[in-house]
Protein backbone atom coordinates (compact mmCIF):
# COMPACT_ATOMS: atom_id res chain seq x y z
CA UNK A 1 0.00 0.00 0.00
CA UNK A 2 0.74 4.07 -0.37
CA UNK A 3 2.77 3.96 -3.95
CA UNK A 4 4.24 6.82 -5.03
CA UNK A 5 5.73 9.06 -7.88
CA UNK A 6 5.16 12.69 -9.97
CA UNK A 7 2.82 13.44 -12.62
CA UNK A 8 5.39 15.51 -15.28
CA UNK A 9 3.79 19.20 -15.23
CA UNK A 10 3.80 20.10 -19.37
CA UNK A 11 4.31 23.88 -20.57
CA UNK A 12 3.84 24.99 -16.46
CA UNK A 13 -0.04 23.55 -17.14
CA UNK A 14 -0.63 22.03 -14.02
CA UNK A 15 -4.36 22.08 -14.44
CA UNK A 16 -3.69 20.16 -17.86
CA UNK A 17 -1.86 17.95 -16.16
CA UNK A 18 -4.45 17.02 -13.15
CA UNK A 19 -7.02 16.91 -16.92
CA UNK A 20 -4.98 14.21 -18.38
CA UNK A 21 -4.84 12.38 -15.41
CA UNK A 22 -8.41 11.95 -15.00
CA UNK A 23 -8.97 11.60 -18.42
CA UNK A 24 -6.69 8.59 -18.16
CA UNK A 25 -8.90 7.45 -15.31
CA UNK A 26 -12.66 7.73 -17.14
CA UNK A 27 -10.97 5.88 -20.44
CA UNK A 28 -10.48 3.16 -18.03
CA UNK A 29 -13.00 0.22 -18.83
CA UNK A 30 -14.60 0.00 -15.14
CA UNK A 31 -14.87 3.78 -13.93
CA UNK A 32 -18.01 5.10 -15.85
CA UNK A 33 -17.75 8.65 -14.77
CA UNK A 34 -15.98 11.15 -12.67
CA UNK A 35 -17.59 13.42 -10.40
CA UNK A 36 -15.67 17.05 -10.48
CA UNK A 37 -15.55 20.64 -9.73
CA UNK A 38 -16.15 22.33 -13.07
CA UNK A 39 -16.37 25.61 -14.82
CA UNK A 40 -20.24 26.80 -15.41
CA UNK A 41 -20.58 30.00 -16.27
CA UNK A 42 -19.48 32.27 -13.37
CA UNK A 43 -19.42 29.09 -10.46
CA UNK A 44 -17.69 26.14 -10.32
CA UNK A 45 -19.54 22.94 -9.22
CA UNK A 46 -19.39 19.81 -9.11
CA UNK A 47 -20.37 18.12 -12.69
CA UNK A 48 -21.00 14.26 -13.27
CA UNK A 49 -18.74 13.48 -16.80
CA UNK A 50 -18.67 10.94 -18.76
CA UNK A 51 -17.34 11.62 -21.77
CA UNK A 52 -13.59 12.07 -21.60
CA UNK A 53 -13.84 14.55 -24.26
CA UNK A 54 -15.65 16.94 -21.57
CA UNK A 55 -12.81 16.88 -18.71
CA UNK A 56 -11.07 19.97 -20.27
CA UNK A 57 -13.38 22.51 -18.51
CA UNK A 58 -12.59 20.87 -15.01
CA UNK A 59 -11.37 22.92 -12.35
CA UNK A 60 -10.42 21.43 -8.95
CA UNK A 61 -8.01 23.71 -7.98
CA UNK A 62 -10.26 26.72 -8.79
CA UNK A 63 -10.60 28.94 -5.29
CA UNK A 64 -14.26 28.28 -5.62
CA UNK A 65 -16.87 26.16 -2.72
CA UNK A 66 -20.30 26.59 -3.84
CA UNK A 67 -21.25 23.40 -1.99
CA UNK A 68 -20.16 20.50 0.05
CA UNK A 69 -19.86 17.58 -2.43
CA UNK A 70 -20.10 15.01 0.06
CA UNK A 71 -24.15 15.55 -0.75
CA UNK A 72 -23.59 14.92 -3.98
CA UNK A 73 -21.76 11.87 -3.47
CA UNK A 74 -24.75 10.68 -0.93
CA UNK A 75 -27.21 11.09 -3.89
CA UNK A 76 -24.84 9.02 -6.50
CA UNK A 77 -24.42 6.41 -3.57
CA UNK A 78 -26.88 6.33 -1.27
CA UNK A 79 -28.15 3.23 -2.82
CA UNK A 80 -25.89 0.70 -5.53
CA UNK A 81 -25.92 2.54 -8.74
CA UNK A 82 -24.41 -0.78 -10.73
CA UNK A 83 -21.25 1.36 -11.39
CA UNK A 84 -18.30 2.61 -10.04
CA UNK A 85 -17.50 6.48 -10.54
CA UNK A 86 -14.32 8.30 -9.19
CA UNK A 87 -15.35 11.49 -6.74
CA UNK A 88 -12.60 14.22 -6.79
CA UNK A 89 -13.39 15.95 -3.56
CA UNK A 90 -11.27 18.07 -1.07
CA UNK A 91 -10.56 17.09 2.42
CA UNK A 92 -13.56 18.47 4.04
CA UNK A 93 -15.91 16.93 1.95
CA UNK A 94 -13.89 13.92 1.80
CA UNK A 95 -14.11 14.02 5.60
CA UNK A 96 -18.45 14.73 5.43
CA UNK A 97 -18.36 11.80 3.33
CA UNK A 98 -16.79 9.67 5.84
CA UNK A 99 -19.51 11.18 8.24
CA UNK A 100 -22.10 10.52 6.00
CA UNK A 101 -21.03 6.86 5.06
CA UNK A 102 -21.16 6.30 8.99
CA UNK A 103 -24.61 7.76 9.27
CA UNK A 104 -26.03 5.23 6.12
CA UNK A 105 -26.48 7.85 3.79
CA UNK A 106 -23.44 7.14 1.55
CA UNK A 107 -21.05 4.20 0.60
CA UNK A 108 -18.15 4.64 -0.83
CA UNK A 109 -17.99 0.86 -1.86
CA UNK A 110 -18.24 1.75 -5.52
CA UNK A 111 -16.57 5.00 -5.68
CA UNK A 112 -13.06 5.45 -5.67
CA UNK A 113 -11.96 9.26 -3.69
CA UNK A 114 -9.35 11.25 -5.14
CA UNK A 115 -7.73 13.86 -2.92
CA UNK A 116 -5.91 17.34 -3.55
CA UNK A 117 -4.23 19.07 -1.49
CA UNK A 118 -6.15 21.99 -0.51
CA UNK A 119 -5.52 25.50 -1.03
CA UNK A 120 -9.20 27.08 0.61
CA UNK A 121 -11.28 28.60 -1.52
CA UNK A 122 -13.13 31.61 -1.61
CA UNK A 123 -16.58 32.48 -0.44
CA UNK A 124 -19.37 32.66 -3.15
CA UNK A 125 -19.78 36.26 -2.83
CA UNK A 126 -15.70 36.95 -3.13
CA UNK A 127 -15.19 34.23 -5.79
CA UNK A 128 -18.39 35.80 -7.68
CA UNK A 129 -16.54 39.28 -7.18
CA UNK A 130 -12.76 37.99 -7.89
CA UNK A 131 -14.57 37.02 -11.53
CA UNK A 132 -16.27 39.99 -11.91
CA UNK A 133 -12.85 41.60 -11.77
CA UNK A 134 -12.39 40.18 -15.17
CA UNK A 135 -9.21 38.08 -13.62
CA UNK A 136 -8.48 35.85 -16.48
CA UNK A 137 -5.76 33.07 -14.80
CA UNK A 138 -7.07 33.47 -11.36
CA UNK A 139 -7.03 29.92 -10.48
CA UNK A 140 -3.15 30.12 -11.77
CA UNK A 141 -2.10 33.14 -9.84
CA UNK A 142 -4.24 32.16 -6.55
CA UNK A 143 -2.38 28.31 -6.48
CA UNK A 144 0.93 30.55 -7.41
CA UNK A 145 0.94 32.99 -4.47
CA UNK A 146 -0.67 30.17 -2.18
CA UNK A 147 2.47 28.24 -2.38
CA UNK A 148 4.45 31.47 -2.09
CA UNK A 149 2.69 31.66 1.20
CA UNK A 150 1.37 35.14 0.17
CA UNK A 151 -1.31 36.47 2.56
CA UNK A 152 -4.05 37.43 1.33
CA UNK A 153 -3.75 34.99 -1.87
CA UNK A 154 -5.66 37.63 -4.53
CA UNK A 155 -6.03 40.98 -4.62
CA UNK A 156 -6.53 42.05 -0.97
CA UNK A 157 -8.97 39.66 -0.34
CA UNK A 158 -8.71 36.25 1.70
CA UNK A 159 -10.31 33.24 1.57
CA UNK A 160 -13.43 32.54 3.77
CA UNK A 161 -12.46 32.31 7.70
CA UNK A 162 -13.71 28.51 7.38
CA UNK A 163 -10.42 27.76 5.24
CA UNK A 164 -8.48 30.03 7.16
CA UNK A 165 -9.25 27.71 10.26
CA UNK A 166 -8.91 24.74 8.47
CA UNK A 167 -5.59 22.89 9.89
CA UNK A 168 -6.41 19.66 7.31
CA UNK A 169 -5.16 20.91 4.24
CA UNK A 170 -4.23 17.24 3.20
CA UNK A 171 -6.65 14.74 2.15
CA UNK A 172 -6.77 11.66 4.56
CA UNK A 173 -9.06 8.65 3.63
CA UNK A 174 -8.84 9.38 -0.02
CA UNK A 175 -8.02 6.40 -2.48
CA UNK A 176 -5.76 8.67 -4.65
CA UNK A 177 -4.24 11.88 -3.24
CA UNK A 178 -2.92 14.50 -5.56
CA UNK A 179 0.00 16.03 -3.86
CA UNK A 180 0.78 19.75 -4.69
CA UNK A 181 2.41 21.14 -1.38
CA UNK A 182 6.38 20.79 -1.19
CA UNK A 183 6.79 20.60 -5.31
CA UNK A 184 7.23 22.85 -7.72
CA UNK A 185 3.54 22.39 -9.32
CA UNK A 186 4.79 23.81 -12.93
CA UNK A 187 6.96 21.00 -13.55
CA UNK A 188 4.80 17.89 -11.35
CA UNK A 189 2.83 17.19 -9.01
CA UNK A 190 2.92 14.27 -6.26
CA UNK A 191 0.96 10.91 -6.98
CA UNK A 192 -0.15 8.63 -4.07
CA UNK A 193 -2.54 5.47 -3.54
CA UNK A 194 -3.43 5.73 -0.15
CA UNK A 195 -5.57 2.40 0.11
CA UNK A 196 -5.52 -0.67 -2.01
CA UNK A 197 -8.14 0.79 -4.14
CA UNK A 198 -5.92 3.11 -4.95
CA UNK A 199 -3.32 0.49 -5.59
CA UNK A 200 -5.13 -1.13 -7.98
CA UNK A 201 -6.10 2.03 -9.70
CA UNK A 202 -2.26 2.95 -10.22
CA UNK A 203 -1.70 -0.40 -11.89
CA UNK A 204 -4.70 -0.01 -14.09
CA UNK A 205 -3.30 3.21 -15.37
CA UNK A 206 0.13 1.31 -15.62
CA UNK A 207 1.51 4.08 -14.34
CA UNK A 208 5.33 3.95 -14.35
CA UNK A 209 8.20 4.30 -11.95
CA UNK A 210 5.96 3.56 -8.51
CA UNK A 211 8.13 3.41 -5.66
CA UNK A 212 7.17 2.50 -2.16
CA UNK A 213 6.13 5.52 -0.03
CA UNK A 214 7.80 6.11 2.79
CA UNK A 215 7.96 9.57 4.31
CA UNK A 216 7.52 12.76 2.39
CA UNK A 217 10.54 15.28 1.32
CA UNK A 218 11.14 17.97 3.81
CA UNK A 219 10.33 20.62 1.73
CA UNK A 220 6.67 19.30 1.83
CA UNK A 221 6.74 18.77 5.15
CA UNK A 222 8.02 22.36 6.38
CA UNK A 223 5.50 23.88 4.13
CA UNK A 224 2.90 21.95 5.38
CA UNK A 225 3.77 22.38 9.08
CA UNK A 226 4.74 26.43 7.84
CA UNK A 227 0.56 26.99 6.62
CA UNK A 228 -0.98 24.82 9.40
CA UNK A 229 0.95 26.53 12.15
CA UNK A 230 -0.72 30.02 11.27
CA UNK A 231 -3.94 28.03 10.69
CA UNK A 232 -3.65 27.22 13.96
CA UNK A 233 -2.81 30.97 14.95
CA UNK A 234 -6.34 32.28 13.04
CA UNK A 235 -8.16 29.07 14.32
CA UNK A 236 -7.14 29.47 18.03
CA UNK A 237 -8.00 33.55 17.47
CA UNK A 238 -11.26 32.87 16.25
CA UNK A 239 -12.46 30.21 18.87
CA UNK A 240 -11.75 32.91 21.65
CA UNK A 241 -13.67 35.60 19.62
CA UNK A 242 -16.54 33.08 19.29
CA UNK A 243 -16.32 31.59 23.14
CA UNK A 244 -16.81 35.55 24.30
CA UNK A 245 -19.09 36.17 21.38
CA UNK A 246 -22.10 34.20 22.57
CA UNK A 247 -21.42 33.35 26.27
CA UNK A 248 -24.84 34.44 27.37
CA UNK A 249 -28.36 34.01 25.72
CA UNK A 250 -28.61 38.03 25.08
CA UNK A 251 -25.21 37.72 23.70
CA UNK A 252 -26.69 34.36 21.38
CA UNK A 253 -29.53 36.26 20.32
CA UNK A 254 -27.84 39.39 19.48
CA UNK A 255 -25.19 37.31 17.26
CA UNK A 256 -28.27 35.45 15.11
CA UNK A 257 -30.67 38.83 15.46
CA UNK A 258 -30.62 38.77 11.70
CA UNK A 259 -31.15 35.13 11.61
CA UNK A 260 -34.76 35.07 9.41
CA UNK A 261 -35.18 31.07 9.85
CA UNK A 262 -34.73 30.33 6.21
CA UNK A 263 -32.36 27.41 7.28
CA UNK A 264 -30.10 27.89 4.50
CA UNK A 265 -27.03 26.47 6.87
CA UNK A 266 -29.03 23.89 7.61
CA UNK A 267 -29.31 23.16 3.78
CA UNK A 268 -25.75 23.56 3.03
CA UNK A 269 -24.64 21.77 5.63
CA UNK A 270 -23.11 18.60 4.76
CA UNK A 271 -23.90 15.98 8.05
CA UNK A 272 -27.72 17.73 8.23
CA UNK A 273 -29.14 14.76 6.67
CA UNK A 274 -32.60 14.40 7.94
CA UNK A 275 -35.12 13.78 5.30
CA UNK A 276 -37.68 15.90 7.95
CA UNK A 277 -36.15 18.35 10.09
CA UNK A 278 -38.23 18.69 13.45
CA UNK A 279 -38.08 22.53 12.61
CA UNK A 280 -39.82 21.80 9.01
CA UNK A 281 -42.86 20.10 11.19
CA UNK A 282 -45.93 21.25 12.60
CA UNK A 283 -44.59 21.55 15.94
CA UNK A 284 -43.31 24.62 14.97
CA UNK A 285 -46.39 25.83 13.28
CA UNK A 286 -46.96 27.77 16.78
CA UNK A 287 -51.00 28.81 17.13
CA UNK A 288 -51.50 31.93 16.59
CA UNK A 289 -52.72 33.10 20.14
CA UNK A 290 -49.23 31.19 21.86
CA UNK A 291 -47.09 34.53 19.80
CA UNK A 292 -49.33 36.68 22.10
CA UNK A 293 -49.35 34.59 24.92
CA UNK A 294 -45.35 34.88 25.05
CA UNK A 295 -44.81 38.20 24.06
CA UNK A 296 -47.01 39.06 27.07
CA UNK A 297 -44.67 37.59 29.00
CA UNK A 298 -41.65 38.58 28.25
CA UNK A 299 -42.93 42.22 27.19
CA UNK A 300 -41.97 41.52 23.03
CA UNK A 301 -41.06 38.57 21.04
CA UNK A 302 -38.56 39.00 18.28
CA UNK A 303 -40.08 37.22 15.00
CA UNK A 304 -39.53 34.92 13.01
CA UNK A 305 -39.54 32.92 16.72
CA UNK A 306 -37.02 30.11 17.82
CA UNK A 307 -33.87 31.42 16.41
CA UNK A 308 -32.01 30.47 19.19
CA UNK A 309 -33.52 27.41 20.01
CA UNK A 310 -32.89 26.26 16.39
CA UNK A 311 -28.80 26.78 16.50
CA UNK A 312 -28.79 25.59 19.58
CA UNK A 313 -30.94 22.24 19.27
CA UNK A 314 -28.88 22.22 15.40
CA UNK A 315 -25.45 21.99 17.62
CA UNK A 316 -26.58 19.52 19.74
CA UNK A 317 -27.67 17.28 17.09
CA UNK A 318 -24.91 17.56 14.40
CA UNK A 319 -22.18 19.03 16.48
CA UNK A 320 -20.58 15.89 16.69
CA UNK A 321 -20.46 15.16 13.06
CA UNK A 322 -19.36 18.64 11.97
CA UNK A 323 -16.08 19.17 9.70
CA UNK A 324 -15.99 22.46 9.53
CA UNK A 325 -16.40 23.31 6.30
CA UNK A 326 -17.88 26.56 6.63
CA UNK A 327 -20.81 26.37 4.06
CA UNK A 328 -23.00 27.02 7.06
CA UNK A 329 -21.57 30.36 6.69
CA UNK A 330 -21.38 30.50 2.97
CA UNK A 331 -25.02 30.04 2.53
CA UNK A 332 -26.16 32.59 5.59
CA UNK A 333 -28.17 35.59 3.46
CA UNK A 334 -27.29 37.97 5.84
CA UNK A 335 -23.99 37.21 6.56
CA UNK A 336 -24.07 35.63 9.97
CA UNK A 337 -20.85 34.08 10.76
CA UNK A 338 -22.66 31.25 12.04
CA UNK A 339 -19.25 28.75 11.17
CA UNK A 340 -17.68 30.61 13.63
CA UNK A 341 -19.83 29.38 16.44
CA UNK A 342 -20.53 25.78 14.94
CA UNK A 343 -17.03 25.05 14.46
CA UNK A 344 -15.99 26.34 18.46
CA UNK A 345 -18.40 24.24 20.09
CA UNK A 346 -17.95 21.46 17.99
CA UNK A 347 -14.33 21.37 18.21
CA UNK A 348 -15.55 20.97 22.06
CA UNK A 349 -18.59 18.64 21.98
CA UNK A 350 -15.83 16.03 19.55
CA UNK A 351 -13.30 16.60 21.91
CA UNK A 352 -15.29 15.80 25.13
CA UNK A 353 -16.22 12.53 23.49
CA UNK A 354 -12.43 11.74 22.31
CA UNK A 355 -14.23 12.04 18.68
CA UNK A 356 -13.37 13.29 15.30
CA UNK A 357 -15.56 13.76 12.62
CA UNK A 358 -14.55 12.15 9.65
CA UNK A 359 -11.10 11.30 10.89
CA UNK A 360 -11.53 7.43 11.18
CA UNK A 361 -14.49 5.64 8.82
CA UNK A 362 -14.60 2.42 11.95
CA UNK A 363 -14.94 5.23 14.76
CA UNK A 364 -18.10 5.35 15.71
CA UNK A 365 -20.64 8.47 15.88
CA UNK A 366 -20.92 8.81 19.53
CA UNK A 367 -24.45 9.14 20.19
CA UNK A 368 -24.54 5.71 18.60
CA UNK A 369 -23.13 3.89 21.13
CA UNK A 370 -22.86 3.45 24.86
CA UNK A 371 -21.39 1.70 27.48
CA UNK A 372 -22.42 0.33 31.11
CA UNK A 373 -19.51 2.71 33.01
CA UNK A 374 -19.45 5.60 31.48
CA UNK A 375 -19.67 9.31 31.82
CA UNK A 376 -20.48 8.76 35.60
CA UNK A 377 -19.89 12.07 36.78
CA UNK A 378 -22.59 13.74 34.37
CA UNK A 379 -25.71 11.85 37.13
CA UNK A 380 -26.21 12.91 40.42
CA UNK A 381 -27.08 15.47 41.98
CA UNK A 382 -24.05 16.90 43.34
CA UNK B 1 -24.79 33.61 38.77
CA UNK B 2 -24.87 36.03 41.79
CA UNK B 3 -26.32 38.75 39.45
CA UNK B 4 -30.09 38.70 39.11
CA UNK B 5 -32.79 40.64 37.25
CA UNK B 6 -34.65 43.19 38.82
CA UNK B 7 -38.06 41.69 38.33
CA UNK B 8 -36.59 38.46 40.12
CA UNK B 9 -35.88 39.30 43.59
CA UNK B 10 -34.16 37.02 46.47
CA UNK B 11 -38.28 35.77 46.35
CA UNK B 12 -37.50 33.95 42.82
CA UNK B 13 -38.91 31.03 43.07
CA UNK B 14 -37.07 28.51 40.21
CA UNK B 15 -38.82 26.93 38.19
CA UNK B 16 -37.62 22.67 37.33
CA UNK B 17 -38.92 20.90 34.51
CA UNK B 18 -38.28 17.13 35.32
CA UNK B 19 -38.48 14.69 32.30
CA UNK B 20 -38.65 11.25 34.39
CA UNK B 21 -39.48 8.33 32.49
CA UNK B 22 -42.79 6.37 33.33
CA UNK B 23 -41.37 2.74 34.79
CA UNK B 24 -39.29 4.04 37.00
CA UNK B 25 -39.17 7.79 38.23
CA UNK B 26 -42.56 8.93 37.21
CA UNK B 27 -43.99 5.83 39.70
CA UNK B 28 -41.95 6.68 42.40
CA UNK B 29 -42.84 10.08 42.15
CA UNK B 30 -46.49 8.72 42.41
CA UNK B 31 -45.48 6.55 45.27
CA UNK B 32 -43.94 9.73 47.30
CA UNK B 33 -47.90 11.50 46.22
CA UNK B 34 -49.55 8.02 47.53
CA UNK B 35 -47.25 8.09 50.69
CA UNK B 36 -48.32 11.68 51.10
CA UNK B 37 -44.71 13.23 51.26
CA UNK B 38 -43.98 16.42 50.40
CA UNK B 39 -42.22 18.12 47.81
CA UNK B 40 -42.11 21.29 46.61
CA UNK B 41 -44.19 22.55 43.78
CA UNK B 42 -41.64 24.02 41.90
CA UNK B 43 -40.91 21.05 39.56
CA UNK B 44 -42.90 20.26 36.61
CA UNK B 45 -42.81 16.75 35.97
CA UNK B 46 -43.09 15.49 32.27
CA UNK B 47 -43.42 11.71 31.94
CA UNK B 48 -41.71 10.36 28.89
CA UNK B 49 -42.38 6.57 28.39
CA UNK B 50 -38.23 6.39 28.71
CA UNK B 51 -35.24 8.79 29.10
CA UNK B 52 -33.70 7.27 26.34
CA UNK B 53 -36.82 9.44 24.10
CA UNK B 54 -35.45 12.42 25.71
CA UNK B 55 -34.32 14.45 22.48
CA UNK B 56 -31.73 17.43 23.46
CA UNK B 57 -34.50 19.77 21.47
CA UNK B 58 -36.75 18.98 24.53
CA UNK B 59 -34.38 20.49 27.09
CA UNK B 60 -33.05 23.11 25.40
CA UNK B 61 -36.69 24.55 24.57
CA UNK B 62 -37.32 23.90 28.12
CA UNK B 63 -33.99 26.50 28.83
CA UNK B 64 -35.31 28.61 26.94
CA UNK B 65 -38.91 28.88 27.87
CA UNK B 66 -37.84 29.90 31.44
CA UNK B 67 -36.41 27.11 33.30
CA UNK B 68 -33.87 27.88 35.39
CA UNK B 69 -33.24 23.85 36.08
CA UNK B 70 -34.04 20.92 33.91
CA UNK B 71 -33.61 17.44 35.56
CA UNK B 72 -33.85 14.18 33.28
CA UNK B 73 -34.25 11.16 36.06
CA UNK B 74 -35.16 7.25 34.93
CA UNK B 75 -34.21 3.99 35.77
CA UNK B 76 -31.14 2.51 37.41
CA UNK B 77 -28.47 1.20 34.96
CA UNK B 78 -29.87 -2.20 33.93
CA UNK B 79 -33.09 -1.54 35.23
CA UNK B 80 -34.46 0.17 31.51
CA UNK B 81 -37.63 -1.17 30.72
CA UNK B 82 -36.04 -1.02 26.96
CA UNK B 83 -33.17 -2.03 28.37
CA UNK B 84 -30.60 0.81 27.79
CA UNK B 85 -32.70 4.05 26.84
CA UNK B 86 -31.44 5.71 30.27
CA UNK B 87 -27.84 4.55 29.00
CA UNK B 88 -28.30 6.29 25.91
CA UNK B 89 -29.84 9.52 27.70
CA UNK B 90 -26.53 9.38 29.43
CA UNK B 91 -24.67 10.19 26.53
CA UNK B 92 -27.42 13.16 25.43
CA UNK B 93 -26.97 15.01 28.72
CA UNK B 94 -23.19 14.34 28.60
CA UNK B 95 -23.24 16.22 25.21
CA UNK B 96 -25.81 19.15 26.23
CA UNK B 97 -23.49 19.38 29.35
CA UNK B 98 -20.97 20.80 27.13
CA UNK B 99 -23.46 22.56 24.70
CA UNK B 100 -25.31 24.76 27.54
CA UNK B 101 -22.22 26.56 29.21
CA UNK B 102 -21.06 27.96 25.98
CA UNK B 103 -24.24 30.25 25.56
CA UNK B 104 -24.34 31.13 29.64
CA UNK B 105 -26.32 27.88 30.99
CA UNK B 106 -24.24 27.03 33.93
CA UNK B 107 -23.72 23.13 33.37
CA UNK B 108 -24.98 22.54 36.95
CA UNK B 109 -28.84 23.15 35.96
CA UNK B 110 -28.85 20.48 34.06
CA UNK B 111 -29.18 17.08 36.26
CA UNK B 112 -29.54 13.17 35.26
CA UNK B 113 -30.43 11.08 38.37
CA UNK B 114 -31.76 7.54 38.76
CA UNK B 115 -34.48 6.72 40.60
CA UNK B 116 -36.55 3.53 40.94
CA UNK B 117 -40.18 3.31 41.02
CA UNK B 118 -39.80 1.87 44.62
CA UNK B 119 -37.65 4.99 45.75
CA UNK B 120 -40.35 7.51 46.73
CA UNK B 121 -38.39 8.84 50.09
CA UNK B 122 -35.68 9.56 47.41
CA UNK B 123 -37.86 10.98 45.05
CA UNK B 124 -39.09 14.00 47.59
CA UNK B 125 -35.76 14.17 49.38
CA UNK B 126 -34.01 14.83 45.68
CA UNK B 127 -36.51 17.55 44.69
CA UNK B 128 -36.13 19.35 48.11
CA UNK B 129 -32.30 19.41 47.12
CA UNK B 130 -33.01 20.39 43.96
CA UNK B 131 -35.01 23.37 44.49
CA UNK B 132 -32.23 24.37 47.30
CA UNK B 133 -29.73 24.09 44.41
CA UNK B 134 -32.03 26.06 41.76
CA UNK B 135 -32.62 29.11 44.56
CA UNK B 136 -28.59 29.39 44.85
CA UNK B 137 -28.10 29.74 41.01
CA UNK B 138 -30.57 32.13 40.61
CA UNK B 139 -32.30 32.91 37.36
CA UNK B 140 -30.68 32.32 34.28
CA UNK B 141 -29.17 35.44 33.17
CA UNK B 142 -31.15 37.27 30.60
CA UNK B 143 -32.03 40.85 30.08
CA UNK B 144 -32.97 40.34 26.79
CA UNK B 145 -36.57 39.25 26.34
CA UNK B 146 -35.67 38.44 22.88
CA UNK B 147 -33.92 35.43 23.71
CA UNK B 148 -35.56 32.77 22.57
Amino acid sequence: MAKTTFIDVENKNTQLAIQNFLQSILELDHIEAILAPQKIGKSVMPVLITDPELIETVDPLAPAFPLNAAKIVSKLTYKPMGKKIAVVLRPCEIRALVELVKLKQASIDDILIIGIDCFGAYTNKDYSLLKASGMTDLTEKFCENVLAEKEPPLENMNISNACRACEQIVPENADIMLGLYGVDIKKQIILRSLTEKGDTLLKDLSIPDLKEFSEDTSERKNLISKIISKKTEFKDKMFSQAKQAVNSLDKLADYFSGCINCYNCRVACPVCYCKECVFNTDVFNHDPYQYIQWAKRKGSIKLPSDTSFYHITRLAHMSLACVGCGQCSNACPNDIPVMEIFKYVSDQTQSSFEYEAGKDINQVPPLSVFKEEEYLDVVGIN
Amino acid sequence: MAEKNSNHDSEHEPLIIAFVCNWCTYTAADLAGTSRLNYPKNIRLIRVMCTGMVDTQYVIKAFLGGADMVLVSGCHPGDCHYINGNYKARRRIKLLKEILPKFGIDQERLKLTWIGASDGIQFAKIMQELVIQAKTLGPVKTTNSLAV
